[in-house]
């Protein structure tokens, strides 16, 4: 992949900034999602609350399945391939996708490597739970970071706690000296150039966004009041009483995160939200998966 | 000079950056009651046109908004922003604002992989660098529209009165050149 490829990459996520990317699992749904204002939306066979519950392996989806949503929708579409499972990658890369999630959400495929994201031409996104996650895909060629939170609990604690710590982490780097950087370098195991670009922007040199466990309008605007640059929604939206009116609140309130009127507003009478499952009740844990 | 930027979803902080580097003062439109302070020239930026477009309506943007442009507000709209200014979108029902008298078609150039960077001739401007993002291109322009640049045979700048639109980014280079022809050209005429 030339330099000009993966800045055009790094371009497409910040077009998705201030967005909500919404997880689909039938054309119907993904059209759902464009009405309400996705920004985006992701494609895969079974939402992460259902994987969850389901047990076993779980794989890419089906490139029919995904190609029903991408013709049913205007809006850019994303699929999950399983970590260092680059041939689902070199697949979903023939069938023109627009963003590849190397996704902790599927069970992984190898247990050492991620995907050389560097030879393909379509845009990846991974997740990551602290800075060093993300700088380590950064250099692997990921041109969009997501938290990863516990996808499919709809408890917002984990994605909570991975944003706090790659924030505060930031503001570590950038308080270092530049002759505490090489150090510093070694310790979170990264390149040395990516940290020094940490060091004097205090961000990420990609957009980042927040995913896993975001359930409410009010989970979203907390995620993006700690800084997240869009929210990933997954089963929080098809798991809820009303989907629609769920999925368009969701996004007003990542655009209007910091009016609480605003949000006191949509927030009302939404229905249901998904059940959800706390941390503590979780037997797996999707976020200790590629590190 | 204030200049408005809608800030409802997409690549609006890189429009800001650029016109705080030409000396503007900017602020950001998310709900009804930002539209309140004086503005000399308005933003629509590039993300999604259908989640811009439905934040519009639900948040009580549009129809003030379509008033001042309507009665002559300076307006400059990139790609998305481009779709939104549009009297007609390709092979849709759907219009939103109608203030420039094209007819654009959206991800014309189809999806991510067909995104591309060029530098192309943009009049009154010179050689632009331009970033295309699944991009629109401007299939028509009625009689009143000025033409500003054409890229493989399809016109991606254009201007009517008091709306300038591009399909391309120019606010994801670091040449500010665009912005300033829209301060100098558009907004202070």
């Amino acid at each position: 992949m030339n330099n000009e490829r993966y800045e055009l990459n790094k371009n497409l996520a910040q077009m998705l900034k201030g967005g909500v990317i919404m997880d689909v699992s039938t054309p119907e749904q993904a059209q759902i999602a464009e009405a309400a204002g996705a920004a985006a939306v992701m494609a895969l066979e079974r939402i992460p609350a259902d994987i969850r519950a389901a047990g076993g392996v779980s794989r890419m989806s089906d490139p029919k399945m995904i190609k029903g949503i991408q013709a049913a929708v205007s809006i850019p579409v994303m699929a999950k391939v399983r970590i260092g499972h680059f041939v689902e990658a070199q697949i979903l890369e023939a069938l023109e996708i627009d963003y590849i999630d190397e996704s902790e959400v599927l069970s992984p495929a190898d247990d050492k490597y991620h995907v050389d994201k560097t030879l393909f031409k379509v845009p990846f996104v991974c997740g990551a739970k602290n800075l060093g996650e993300a700088l380590r895909r950064i250099a692997e060629g990921a041109s969009m970071i997501r938290t990863k939170g516990e996808p499919g609990t709809g408890d917002v604690i984990q994605a909570v706690r991975h944003i706090r710590a790659m924030t505060s982490e930031i503001r570590r780097i950038q308080s270092l000296k530049e002759d505490e950087l090489y150090h510093a370098a070694k310790e979170l195991q990264v390149p040395y150039d990516l940290l020094k670009y940490v060091h004097e922007n205090g961000h990420l040199p990609v957009v980042n966004f927040a995913a896993g466990g975001v359930a409410t309008p009010a989970d979203a605007a907390l995620m993006m009041q700690l800084g997240a640059e869009g929210v990933f929604v997954g089963s929080g939206i098809f798991k809820s009483g009303n989907p629609a009116k769920r999925a368009q609140a969701i996004v007003k309130a990542v655009t209007n995160y910091n009016d609480p009127k605003i949000l006191a507003e949509i927030s009302e009478d939404l229905g249901e939200a998904m059940v959800g499952i706390n941390e503590n009740e979780i037997q797996l844990l999707m976020a200790e998966r590629g590190m | 000079m204030r200049v408005g930027v809608l800030a409802l979803q997409g690549g609006f902080i890189e429009h800001i950056r650029h016109l705080q580097s030409l000396g503007a003062d900017t602020f950001e439109i998310r709900k009804c009651w930002d539209l309140a302070q004086p503005m000399d020239g308005l933003i629509i930026p590039g993300g999604e046109s259908t989640t811009i477009g439905k934040l519009l309506n639900d948040l009580d943007l549009f129809d003030d908004l379509k008033k001042k442009i309507d009665s002559g507000l300076p307006v400059f709209g990139t790609c998305a922003g481009m779709i939104l200014l549009a009297r007609e979108i390709a092979g849709t029902e759907t219009v939103y604002f109608d203030s420039i008298d094209i007819i654009v078609k959206r991800n014309a150039y189809g999806r991510q992989l067909g995104s591309f960077f060029t530098e192309a001739e943009m009049t009154g401007i010179g050689t632009v660098p331009m970033t295309f993002i699944r991009a629109p291109y401007i299939e028509s322009a009625g009689a009143g529209v000025e033409i500003l640049s054409v890229v493989n045979g399809r016109i991606v700048a254009a201007r009517e009165k008091n709306v300038l639109v591009t399909a391309f980014h120019p606010e994801l280079t670091s040449d500010n050149r665009v912005h300033r022809y829209f301060i100098e050209n558009v907004i202070r005429i």
